[in-house]
This record gives structure tokens, C-alpha cells and sequence, in this order.
């Protein structure tokens, strides 16, 4: 611990907890000795990876929010068990389809225990526990981001199987693919996604995608004249508050993604900052344009749309381009959002815009503007705007496309054979009534009428036009 | 002696009840509610989806008093609740036959 590069102790804002002195300037230049790096990089990425943990906080947060009051247990639930299922499926199956050494059909999958050696306490380098920590946070963040995009409707148990399979097989097989070494790291011009804008986040969003796809809208989102009709959600400030854990979360998604205490976190962190702020200002000036007043959710959506779009590039790209980066994400998502909603894909929380749609053009941007050799270019100025031809962006195109026929196809045949099994999607009525009583005995807010209607006016809503029961037993007690 | 049930705005509340007890008005009771009129609901933006609102909440205000308070009550809340907006709500006055106060058993007017 005697030699310390100064900006390390800083920018690895692991200073407070390094009893390091600044050593002289002379010394500033040189490196650490390798026991204190291997401490450094364990440590900081153990951090960052729990902040990705918290951003299951913001997820659950965020959705509940987004949906209505009587399904509030429902979707805390889908939250702490696609986290925990999730995890523990990475753990057995997942991890080792991603990572192991063994591989089968030529590196499309590996073979393995999944945390086999985990235990390992050899110094140097990352140890494979902290390794196996940030992963399952990364894939826990895949699994959940489902959730949102196919609330107020989905049984549980079904929504259970759907998140054990998409942490042990369909993410893994990506992982294998990409950050694994596979097919997508051997091309010519390998991908590039620093942080998973496609790996984790598109992931997700399209898996979103057919879950909403294969369930159908919920009742009374579509009136008698097919247009969309807006559910409002029942509390906007966990929407709000959901947002904000997720972007302090990101400052351990992207800047741990370096996956080592170095001088590119501090950056990393900079440009992950400056694309969620673009983000969430450009969806709702865009959104304010277009609607006439500024919607709180979308401005939330917005902020997240930063940061998914940010997440692949981040390393990559110059500062000013982060903040453009950023604000295209924020204005996709806007859009992005309306049109799902006329193609009668119901995504109540906006999942598959946010995670999708802009995971994809994230991960596209990098083709645009990267500058930095990073996350597998292997070269400089690999961007079209940097002289760097359209190599890149092909390999990106084929990228997101695999990616995206992958992980459609087998996320759809995933619902589509859960529900020729089980079923996935409740009863009208327990739709109508709210899922907490029939999925999980009881209502999220108690019994009072006027706090598990929170509904109100969403439940309202269906009312006339769809001719349907939608006063459940619960919401005529409200008088 | 008679009812008044007034279905205000809900924002209005607190002006109403502090013009009846300046009226002389010695009771009265609130409850949240919802309903539509001839306004018939509302319509509002939510993400960039329009829904509409059915049920429109309300407050109700019943008062009970002497006949010779009936007009002046009905008077103070229309002035009170009045915004000249569309939804400011209905009064409707309604005879009762009896009264009680239950803790002192006195009946009719005595009990108001």
C-alpha cells in the first residue's frame, strides 16, 4: 500500500475506505503494487455489484408504481422471486453455460457446474466469487426486467417458471455468446456492448416483448374502437423513486463493468451521469411537445432510457457524444412507447421501449461514434463518424439481430409452452378483482377499499365502454 | 326540520363548512365520494394515452336543521361552492320525519 496512483484512490471512490495517503507527485505515475490492485479491483467491483443488486429495488419500486393498487403484492413478489430464483438458477446452471472452459458445439454453449472453483481464494486478477457476485447481479437485472412489461395479469407460478428459465438458459446462452468469448467476441470485428445495453438490457426487453405478445392485452386497456386507453398506475412517486435507485444502481452497472479499480471508472461514471440527465430531459421536452403536458412516468422512462442507451457505448464513446447518446435514447422511448401501444402490445411500465428498443440503439450508437478501442473493438476510431468505415456497424447489426431472433424465439416458445401447460395469464376475473388475494392471500394494502382500490380511477376506466363487471366484490364497498 | 345534501367539489369543502357554522349551523357530516352528471366524466392523458374518468370525486355534505334555517343553509353552500365551473355539483333538500340524539334520547327539533 505504499505506492498508490493518485487518481485511483480518488476516482475508485473506494478513498474513504483505503487508509492511503497521497503519496508525492513523482510517485503518482507509478503502479500499484499487485497485492494492493487485486484488493482494489475485488473490492470495487464487490461495491458496484451491489449496487446492481439495489437496483431490484428500483425495479420493484418503479413497477408496482406503474400498475395499479390490487396487484401491488403481486408484482413485489414477481420482484423478490425473479431476483432470487433467478440467482440461484445463474448459480446451478447459468453461470457455467456462460463462462466454463468446457465447451460444447464449438463455443456455443459451455458445460459446467455453475460455480464450480468459485471458491477459489488465489490472489490476482478477480477472484472468481466477485466475478460470479457482479453476473448474478447482471442476470438477476435481466430477469426482472420481464416483470413490469407483463403485470397485472400473469399467474405466479407461471411467472416463476418463465424467470427460472431466463437466468438458467436464455441469458446464459447470450452471455456464451458474447462477454464469454463466443461466436459474436471471434468475428472479424468483434461486438461490442460494454455493459450489457444488449446483453442484459435488450435481453430482457425482448423477452418483455413476447411475454406481453403471448398474454394479451390486460382488460380494458383496448376499447370498443381499438384505440389504446391509459390504466394509470397508483403511485407515482415510487415511480419517481423507483427511477432514482435505478440510476444510482447504474453507477455500479456501468462503472463496474470496467470490472477493475482503474482511471476509466471515473469516466465511465461521468458519461453514464450526463446521458440519464439528456435522457430524461429529452423525453419530456419530446413528450411535453407532443401531449401537451409533461407525464412524470415518461420523464422517468426517459431517465432510464439514458442510461440503457449509455450502457453499451460508455466506454467507447467521447463525453459530448454520451449526452447525444442519451438524448436519442430519451426521445426513441417516447415514441417507442405510443407505438407499442397502438400495435396492442400492453406493457404497462414501458419495458420493452426502454430496455429494448433503446438497448438496441445503444448498442447501435457504438457503430456511429466510437472513438476508444473498448469492450472488444479492438481498435481505434472503430466509428462511422471517426473515419472508421461501416465494419462496425454491420457487426453490430448481426449482433442485435442473432440477439434478437434468439432471444424472441426462445422466450416465446418458453410462454408459449407455459401456457400450453400451466397457463399464464389469470382468470378475467381475478384480473378484474386484482391478483394479490387469489395469487397470494392477501391484499398489498390491507382491506380498506379506498387504498387497494388505488385503482380507482384505472379500474374506473374499463367501465362503461367494455360493458364488463369491472367493479370487483372489494371496490363496491368503497362507499 | 330538513336534510341538505350538497355533492360539492371536493376542494370547496372547507369553505362550505365554515360558511354554515358562521350561518349558525351547528353539524354536519362529510363523506368522500364519486359519481358523474351531466359533465359525465373526464377525460385525461396518461403516457400519451387518453383514458377517461367515469366517476368524478365529489364530497358529500349533509346537514340536518330547523325549517326556518333550511333556506339560508341551502343559500350559504350555493354561494360557498360555487365556482361557475362546470362539475361545481347539486343541492337537494329533503323533510324528515324525526330525529334523535342518542346519548340524551330528546327527539324532533331538540335533538338537531
Amino acid at each position: 500500500m505504499r505506492k498508490v496512483k493518485r487518481k485511483l484512490a480518488i476516482g475508485g471512490g473506494l478513498g474513504a475506505l483505503l487508509i492511503v495517503v497521497m503519496a508525492s507527485p513523482a510517485m503518482a505515475q507509478e503502479e500499484l503494487e499487485p497485492a494492493s490492485q487485486f484488493i482494489l479491483d475485488n473490492l470495487w467491483v464487490f461495491i458496484a455489484g451491489v449496487l446492481v443488486f439495489f437496483m431490484q429495488a428500483g425495479f420493484a419500486l418503479l413497477e408496482a408504481g406503474l400498475t395499479r393498487g390490487k396487484n401491488v403484492s403481486n408484482i413485489m413478489m414477481k420482484n423478490l422471486m425473479d431476483m432470487s430464483a433467478g440467482v440461484l438458477a445463474f448459480a446451478i446452471v447459468g453461470f457455467g453455460i456462460a463462462f466454463s472452459s468446457n465447451e460444447l458445439l464449438g463455443g456455443w454453449f459451455g458445460f459446467g457446474v455453475g460455480i464450480e472453483g468459485v471458491e477459489s481464494t488465489t490472489p490476482g486478477g478477480l477472484l472468481p466469487s466477485t466475478f460470479f457476485f457482479f453476473q448474478a447481479a447482471f442476470a438477476a437485472t435481466a430477469a426482472t426486467i420481464v416483470s413490469g412489461a407483463m403485470a397485472e395479469r400473469t399467474k405466479f407460478k407461471s411467472y416463476f417458471v418463465y424467470s427460472f428459465f431466463i437466468t438458467a438458459l436464455i441469458y446464459p446462452i447470450v452471455l456464451r455468446w458474447t462477454w464469454g468469448g463466443g461466436w459474436l467476441a471471434q468475428l472479424e470485428f468483434p461486438f461490442s456492448d460494454f455493459a450489457g445495453s444488449t446483453i442484459v438490457h435488450a435481453t430482457g426487453g425482448w423477452a418483455a416483448l413476447m411475454g406481453a405478445l403471448v398474454l394479451g392485452p390486460r382488460i380494458g386497456k383496448y376499447g370498443k374502437d381499438g384505440r389504446p386507453r391509459a390504466i394509470p398506475g397508483h403511485n407515482i412517486a415510487f415511480v419517481v423513486l423507483g427511477a432514482m435507485i435505478l440510476f444510482v444502481g447504474w453507477f455500479g452497472f456501468n462503472p463496474g463493468s470496467e470490472l477493475a479499480a482503474d482511471e476509466f471508472v471515473p469516466q465511465i461514471a461521468l458519461k453514464t451521469l450526463l446521458a440519464a440527465a439528456a435522457g430524461a430531459v429529452a423525453a419530456m421536452a419530446i413528450n411535453w411537445a407532443k401531449d401537451g403536458k409533461p407525464d412524470v412516468s415518461i420523464a422517468a422512462n426517459g431517465l432510464l432510457a439514458g442510461l440503457v442507451a449509455i450502457t453499451a457505448p460508455v466506454g467507447a464513446v467521447e463525453t459530448w457524444a454520451s449526452v447525444l447518446i442519451g438524448a436519442i435514447g430519451g426521445l426513441i422511448v417516447v415514441f417507442s412507447i405510443s407505438m407499442f401501444d397502438r400495435l396492442r402490445v400492453d406493457d404497462p411500465v414501458g419495458a420493452i421501449s426502454v430496455h429494448g428498443v433503446v438497448g438496441t440503439w445503444g448498442t447501435l450508437s457504438i457503430a456511429l461514434f466510437a472513438r476508444y478501442d473498448d469492450a472488444f473493438l479492438g481498435r481505434e476510431s472503430a466509428g462511422l463518424f471517426y473515419g472508421g468505415g461501416l465494419d462496425q456497424l454491420w457487426t453490430q447489426l448481426i449482433f442485435v439481430l442473432s440477439h434478437f431472433v434468439f432471444v424472441t424465439v426462445t422466450a416465446g416458445l418458453l410462454f408459449l409452452a407455459i401456457k400450453a401447460t400451466i397457463g399464464l395469464r389469470v382468470s378475467p376475473e381475478e384480473e378484474m378483482a386484482g391478483l394479490d388475494i387469489e395469487e397470494h392471500g392477501s391484499p398489498g394494502y390491507g382491506h380498506d377499499p379506498h387504498l387497494s382500490l388505488g385503482a380507482g380511477a384505472g379500474a374506473a376506466v374499463t367501465k362503461r365502454s367494455d360493458k364488463e363487471p369491472v367493479r370487483s366484490e372489494g371496490e363496491g364497498k368503497s362507499e | 326540520m330538513k336534510l341538505i345534501i350538497a355533492y360539492i367539489k371536493p376542494f370547496k369543502l372547507e369553505q362550505v363548512g365554515e360558511a354554515l357554522r358562521s350561518a349558525g349551523v351547528s353539524g354536519m357530516s362529510v363523506g368522500d365520494i364519486s359519481g358523474f352528471g351531466r359533465q359525465s366524466g373526464q377525460t385525461e392523458v396518461y403516457r400519451g394515452a387518453e383514458y377517461e374518468v367515469d366517476f368524478v370525486p365529489k364530497v358529500r355534505v349533509e346537514v340536518i336543521v330547523d325549517d326556518d334555517l333550511a333556506t339560508v343553509a341551502v343559500d350559504t353552500i350555493e354561494k360557498a361552492a360555487h365556482t361557475g365551473e362546470i362539475g361545481d355539483g347539486k343541492i337537494v333538500v329533503l323533510s324528515i320525519f324525526d330525529a334523535v340524539r342518542i346519548r340524551t334520547g330528546e327527539r324532533g327539533a331538540d335533538a338537531v
